[in-house]
């Protein structure tokens, strides 16, 4: 909607990501982050809830920083419909009249929003990696990495209302306030905005924590230095020592060493742990473009001009059949000696 | 089944420029290909149509050398090409982009089910599908990894970050696809020569019927307003062959100070 149509006036919203029924934990990074936005614009939090019947609460909200929460239950809700989903969802923000909607940059949530911004009329930028308040125009700055993270641009929504953003999941920690109360609120909602042809046949549930690299705080990847696919067994227990997830670069999913859900990179996904370990990984751009943004980087290679190490915090260059058994070993031995 | 697929055309370099005054991507001279997501779109639709029978449509708005990407979507089997191109377009956000596609599918259809890659390798905003299905007033599925005709629809498996949803939708739908759906053939030497041949019918915003100010950069609810290349410093710690002992110790001490060592008994 244009400014003026739509004034703003209804704060921040945050879109909830609800898995299985539950709050996922990255709705209470928004909360703090959404929060703080509209403390600067001096108004209010509401998050706006859409799942299935369920016995779990709302209150932890309240504690990130919410004011209200406006809480959709229903069994049609139950499984993302993201026709449905996103119908709802904007008719909360038509009658809410929010400044700033913001949902987690998730397959849900990335789903969900453009359907929102194309019913509602307005922008959005995608996958977030910093929002701010301009001083001087009140705005939403929106900063973004694009083209692989070669560019960071900084996006605004200067005409039309809500700005809208999917935010990086990670990217902003949840705090609490402490003990706070709020509002729950469960909007009246018309029969039609359930209606669909879409039908929910089945949902599987992977319970390989493996599969989603985005969650951990070590992701220990492995390339074409691997040489061959046995290569990954050896990086699976480093990373079960660190109770962390097995990336790859492209080549090695291309080989069917791996599944495609492990790839790191521009055509895989991008992953920001606190630490990221590539083994017998180059470094291609393409690559860089999944990981170059995690807290630390260590990477092991036999060429010391692979251009992994220049983005690296800790270089270890030598053939990773040795090293990584040699860290194996020591992780072990840490592990006994704390055991005993 | 009458199938369109979105193709886009990115840049095929690292090295892609922006205009600084106007923070958009400059997509003159920099050589470019179909965006990967778009092929395993194309051969979905490909190999749909195979099975049923049906025509393929292939769609692009980009500058005038976006024809290319929609010869080589020719070349592989595509019946037809739409190529929007006009000066006006320049600039378009995903919602500007969204607009004018979901006009194009209009004004070419009907058809039964439209493909769009899961995201592109330049903008990486995976918008475009989802605005354009909402835009039409479609039913649509995301992050899709197995597609299937069935009665009346299609069923779809989408990758999820817990595992898998299965969903059936009912046609005509917008389908954005993943990676591991398939592996997209090479275009023969036939289609190759087809592909030079066949017609790429081009659009301009006249065609749509549309006001310049509804579409390109002024139609766009964003504005980049800075750009910036960061230069990821980090300062290395290297370690050779003969002190890996140290190097070892330092990613020991790093991941005890980190607290990610507790091995096991973490709360
Ligand atoms: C459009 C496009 C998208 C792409 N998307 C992605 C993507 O999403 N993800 C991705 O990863 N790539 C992607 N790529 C591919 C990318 O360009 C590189 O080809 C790829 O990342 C290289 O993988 P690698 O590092 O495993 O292999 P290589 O480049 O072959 O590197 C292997 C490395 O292992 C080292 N090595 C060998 N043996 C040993 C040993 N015994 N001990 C230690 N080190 C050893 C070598 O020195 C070398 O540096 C993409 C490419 C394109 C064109
Ligand atoms: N200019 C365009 N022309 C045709 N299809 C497009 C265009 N932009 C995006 N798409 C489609 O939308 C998908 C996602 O692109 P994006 O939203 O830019 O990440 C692409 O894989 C294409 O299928």
């Amino acid at each position: 909607m244009r400014r003026g149509e739509a004034k703003g006036l209804g704060g921040v919203f945050v879109v909830a990501e609800v898995r299985r029924g539950r709050l996922h934990s990255c709705t209470l990074e928004l909360t703090s982050k959404a929060r703080e936005l509209a403390d600067r614009r001096g108004k209010d939090v509401t998050v706006v809830v859409l799942r299935g019947p369920s016995p779990e609460g709302v209150g932890d909200l309240f504690r990130y920083g919410a004011d209200r929460v406006l809480l959709v239950e229903d069994e049609r809700l139950a499984s993302l419909n993201a026709e449905v989903h996103s119908r709802i969802v904007a008719r909360l923000v038509e009658e809410g009249d929010p400044e700033i909607v913001l949902a987690p940059a998730t397959t849900s949530g990335r789903t969900l929003l453009p359907a929102v911004a194309a019913l509602t009329h307005t922008g959005l930028t995608a996958d977030c990696t910093g929002l701010e308040i301009d001083d001087e125009t009140g705005l939403l700055l929106q900063t973004r990495p694009a083209i692989g993270g070669n560019v960071i641009a900084t996006i605004r929504t200067p005409d039309h209302l809500p700005q809208m953003a999917t935010v990086r999941p990670k990217t902003f920690p949840a705090s609490s306030l402490g003990e706070r109360t709020g509002s729950v609120e469960r909007p009246e909602l018309e029969e039609a905005l359930f209606e669909s042809g879409v039908v929910c046949l089945e949902e599987e549930t992977v319970d390989d924590e493996e599969v989603d690299i985005q969650d951990l705080d070590v992701v220990v990847s492995g390339g074409k230095g691997l040489k061959r696919p046995e290569g990954f067994k050896l990086l699976r227990e480093l990373a079960d020592l660190l109770e962390g997830a097995v990336g790859a670069s492209r080549p090695t999913v291309e080989a069917k060493w791996i599944s495609y859900p492990h790839q790191v990179g521009l055509s895989g996904k991008v992953v920001a742990p606190r630490i990221y370990l590539a083994a017998g990984i180059s470094g291609a751009v393409q690559h860089l473009a999944g990981m170059q943004t995690a807290e630390t980087v260590i990477a092991v290679n036999k060429d010391p001009e692979a251009p992994i190490f220049r983005v690296a915090d800790i270089a270890l260059c030598g053939d990773l059949y040795e090293i990584l058994p040699r860290l194996i070993e020591a992780l072990r031995r840490e592990r006994e000696e704390r055991h005993d | 089944m009458d199938i369109a697929v979105l193709i886009k055309q990115v840049p095929d370099t690292d090295e892609v420029k922006m205009d600084p005054e106007k923070g958009t991507m400059i997509r003159d001279g920099v050589g470019s290909l179909i965006n990967p997501l778009d092929l395993n779109a194309l051969e979905a639709a490909l190999s749909l149509t195979g099975q049923r029978q049906g025509t393929v449509t292939v769609l692009s708005m980009g500058p005038p050398q976006a024809e290319r990407a929609l010869r080589e979507g020719l070349a592989l089997g595509a019946e037809r090409a739409f190529l929007l191109s006009d000066r006006a377009f320049a600039g378009a956000d995903t919602w500007a982009t969204a607009k004018v596609l979901a006009m194009l599918l209009e004004k070419t259809g009907p058809y039964d089910l439209i493909l769009a890659g899961g995201k592109a390798t330049d903008g990486e905003t995976g918008q475009v599908g989802p605005e354009v299905a909402t835009l039409l007033g479609l039913p649509f599925a995301t992050y899709v990894s197995r597609l299937e005709a069935a009665t009346e629809g299609v069923t779809v498996r989408r990758t999820v970050e817990e595992g898998y949803q299965r969903l059936r939708l009912p046609c005509p739908c917008l389908v954005t696809v993943l990676h591991d759906l398939n592996e997209p053939s090479m275009p023969t030497l036939a289609g190759k020569k087809r592909g030079r041949r066949a017609e790429v019918t081009r659009w301009g915003l006249a065609d749509l019927g549309l006001d310049a100010s509804e579409v390109g950069l002024t139609g766009s609810p964003t504005r980049v307003v800075r750009i910036a290349h960061p230069k990821i410093a980090r300062k290395t710690a290297f370690y050779g062959a003969k002190d890996l002992d140290k190097g070892i110790a330092h990613v020991l001490a790093l991941l005890r100070e980190k607290a990610l060592l507790q091995g096991g008994d973490r709360p």
